[in-house]
């Protein structure tokens, strides 16, 4: 029965999306379930984005329906075990550059597609990048940037990584709005993606993972 | 003997409006969209250039001369937002160098969601009243004052009903903020103004003066943010239409006014959210695609060139831009595949842009050549385009440009 939230949720219905959930949760159903279809359904959202079904008005509308449904659920949660994460990504805009909608969506789609995302915030400098990776110790380390002046410090951060000897432990993509394949071979990283889906492909490639 | 600087204006608009008319000029065009590269050229540090206009026109006359090319970039409207009106204004949207972003980073726009969902009746209702008393203080903290002003309807009972309400300490204090601002804006103004005559006299023209700005963009950009706006298109789709038809003639007026007032036919009008990627055909049909060609047919009826910037990529909706009139709008692009361009619409319009600012910046001198080469073989043929990068140059590599500048003149003639 639950099937119909997920319904509701890859239908973009987003006015019935609450009183379903408010109607499941009533009748008694694991708060960890409706969470779980929650997933499943942005999973779908995804996939259609990527298969250039739903675009970023659906992403957007989806991510607020998923948080609509997690606010109502979350007091009656009793145990916090998410599911297994599939892997880790370390993910932030490079120094210079201060725009996030971009890096927002790629976080989040990582994180709906099962990975454990650590995201570093804007105008991140390159020592942050190599103090994450020593700490938090990800497969891969997402950088993003809207602007053309991001392409110094993408590789000023790649090169940083590569001095702190960790270059050979991760693998580096790069992306967002002027960035491009070219950015990828002046920068040294290992691949460029051109939306968020392509974010969560790369990483699910060298991380592997459902 | 050398030409004299009248006759290279009128050769340089001849070659720009022949292509724009898709007759075929004596070379291919190229327009220069230089925004803050001329600091990087002479060396400048960013923050000077907006705070010391001065020295930043003569960098960019440094800039236009040393390059020669066909056209340059319009230098205000949003471009280079003199720094102490900013700062006068205490503006929440613009972060400029020194100011929120290193002194030699170019400056960058802070979104958000400024008007809210449920202001779209105020909006409706009474927009420049909701502009002036929420909208303007919530984006710019040294004009939170105007937020106090009485709603603007009640002057219809006269203007002595104001009187006691400018001198509310707050209403005061945005009032010397903005007698503070405006004679900074007015020096700008009149350099830029010089600057363009200045310009015209050694014979270079400027692409553009006045720059304008679709209606659903007008919204997302500014007023809703990228997620208001999305989001919008599902929960209040008759309200995102309504206010873009009350934008719309806003937008025309003030657009040809100033195109009329600069004595410049060219608008160009950068196009952010419509583009592949960001909506749906369909979304693009009913939320994008009507504002936008109302604009392009107001603006041709009032005898200008709008020149839409398709940012990001159209190859998914290049059929719409057939319905544009022919041969009197200039279509600049960014990621398009400018070969498919050339054939979907390359008989009504000329065709501009496209060549990757990466290269210019990061690339090699014969990638550029090749590049150029194939720009020029296929979107050059018989005319009707115009050489162009696909962004600002802004922190491109100066040798590289000159390359990229020179093989196009010497490679593009007919
Ligand atoms: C909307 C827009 C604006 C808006 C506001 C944007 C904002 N929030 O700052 C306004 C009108 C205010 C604006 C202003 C300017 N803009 Co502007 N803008 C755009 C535009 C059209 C779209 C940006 C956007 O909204 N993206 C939406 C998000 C969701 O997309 P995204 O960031 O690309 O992220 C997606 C993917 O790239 C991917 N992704 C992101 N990060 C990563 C990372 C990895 C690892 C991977 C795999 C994927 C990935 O996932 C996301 C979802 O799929 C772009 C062109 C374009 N199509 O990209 C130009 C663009 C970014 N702007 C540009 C310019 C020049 C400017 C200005 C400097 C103009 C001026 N002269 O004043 C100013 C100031 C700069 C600024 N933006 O701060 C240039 C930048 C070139 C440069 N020199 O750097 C661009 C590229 C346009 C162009 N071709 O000329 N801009």
């Amino acid at each position: 029965m639950t099937n119909k939230l997920i319904d509701a949720i890859t239908g973009m219905q987003d006015e019935q999306v609450l009183t379903i959930a408010r109607e499941i949760m009533e009748s008694g159903a694991d708060p960890m379930a409706i969470l779980d279809d929650c997933r499943t359904a942005m999973e779908v959202v995804g996939q259609r984005f990527g298969a250039g079904e739903y675009f970023l008005p659906e992403l957007i509308l989806a991510g607020e329906m998923m948080r609509q449904v997690s606010e109502l659920i979350k007091p009656r949660l009793t145990k916090d075990s998410g599911p297994k994460k599939n892997g880790k990504v370390v993910v932030g805009t490079v120094k210079g550059d201060i725009h996030d909608i971009g890096k927002d969506i790629v976080v989040f789609m990582l994180d709906i597609a099962g990975f454990d995302v650590t995201d570093l915030g804007v105008d991140v400098p390159a020592e942050k990048f190599v103090e994450a990776i020593t700490v938090v110790k990800p497969q891969v380390v997402a950088l993003s940037a809207l602007l053309t002046l991001a392409f110094d410090s993408m590789k000023a951060t790649v090169d940083a990584i590569k001095e702190a000897g960790l270059r050979d432990s991760v693998k580096i993509m790069v992306g967002g709005g002027a960035i491009d394949d070219s950015v990828r071979v002046f920068s040294g990283a290992d691949a460029y993606g051109a939306d968020a889906m392509a974010a969560v492909t790369l990483s699910k490639k060298w991380i592997g993972g459902s | 003997m050398p030409k004299t600087p009248a006759e290279l204006l009128d050769e340089r608009n001849k070659r720009i409006n022949d292509a724009i008319a898709l007759k075929t000029p004596d070379r291919v065009p190229i327009a220069m969209l230089q925004q803050v590269f001329p600091a990087r050229y002479t060396g400048m540090v960013l923050e000077e250039a907006f705070t010391d206009p001065d020295k930043w026109l003569a960098a960019n006359e440094k800039t236009i001369v040393d390059f020669e090319p066909d056209m340059f970039f319009s230098l205000g409207a949003g471009v280079i937002i003199p720094g102490r009106v900013l700062e006068a204004l205490g503006s929440k949207q613009f972060l400029w160098p020194g100011h929120g972003v290193g002194s030699n980073t170019p400056h960058q726009y802070v979104e958000g969601e400024y008007m809210k969902a449920e202001e779209y009746d105020a909006f409706l209702d009474d927009p420049s009243d909701f502009l002036i008393r929420t909208y303007i203080p919530r984006s710019n903290s040294a004009l939170e004052g105007l937020s106090m002003l009485p709603p603007l309807k009640s002057l219809a009972f006269g203007a002595a009903g104001l009187t006691p309400l400018l001198l509310a300490p707050p209403v005061a204090a945005a009032m010397a903020a903005l007698n503070k601002a405006a004679p900074e804006a007015a020096r700008w103004h009149a350099a830029y103004d010089g600057f363009y005559k200045k310009m015209e006299e050694i014979g270079f023209p400027a692409l553009n003066v006045a720059v304008s700005i679709a209606p659903f963009d007008l919204i997302s950009d500014l007023l809703r943010g990228m997620r208001g706006s999305m989001l919008d298109m599902y929960r209040c789709p008759e309200k995102l239409l309504a206010a873009q038809e009350k934008l719309l003639p806003f937008i025309i007026e003030m657009t040809i006014g100033k195109a009329h007032m600069s004595k410049n036919p060219r608008v160009v009008i950068p196009l952010h959210r419509g583009a592949d990627g960001f909506m749906s055909i369909k979304q693009f049909e009913k939320f994008y695609w009507p504002g936008l060609k109302k604009l392009i047919f107001a603006l041709v009826d009032a005898g200008l060139t709008p020149i839409p910037f398709f940012e990001g990529s159209y190859d998914q909706r290049l059929e719409y831009l057939r319905e544009f009139p022919k041969g009197k709008v200039l279509c600049w692009f960014d990621r398009t595949d400018l070969f498919k361009a050339k054939e979907v619409i390359g008989d009504v319009l000329c065709i501009a842009g496209n060549l990757p600012i990466s290269i210019l910046q990061i690339g090699t001198k014969d990638q550029i050549k090749e590049y150029t080469k194939k720009l020029i073989d296929v979107v050059g043929k018989d005319g009707g385009y115009i050489m162009g990068s696909n962004a600002p140059l802004d922190t491109a590599n100066p040798e590289l440009v000159k390359v990229w500048m020179d093989h196009t003149k010497e490679y593009g003639v007919y």
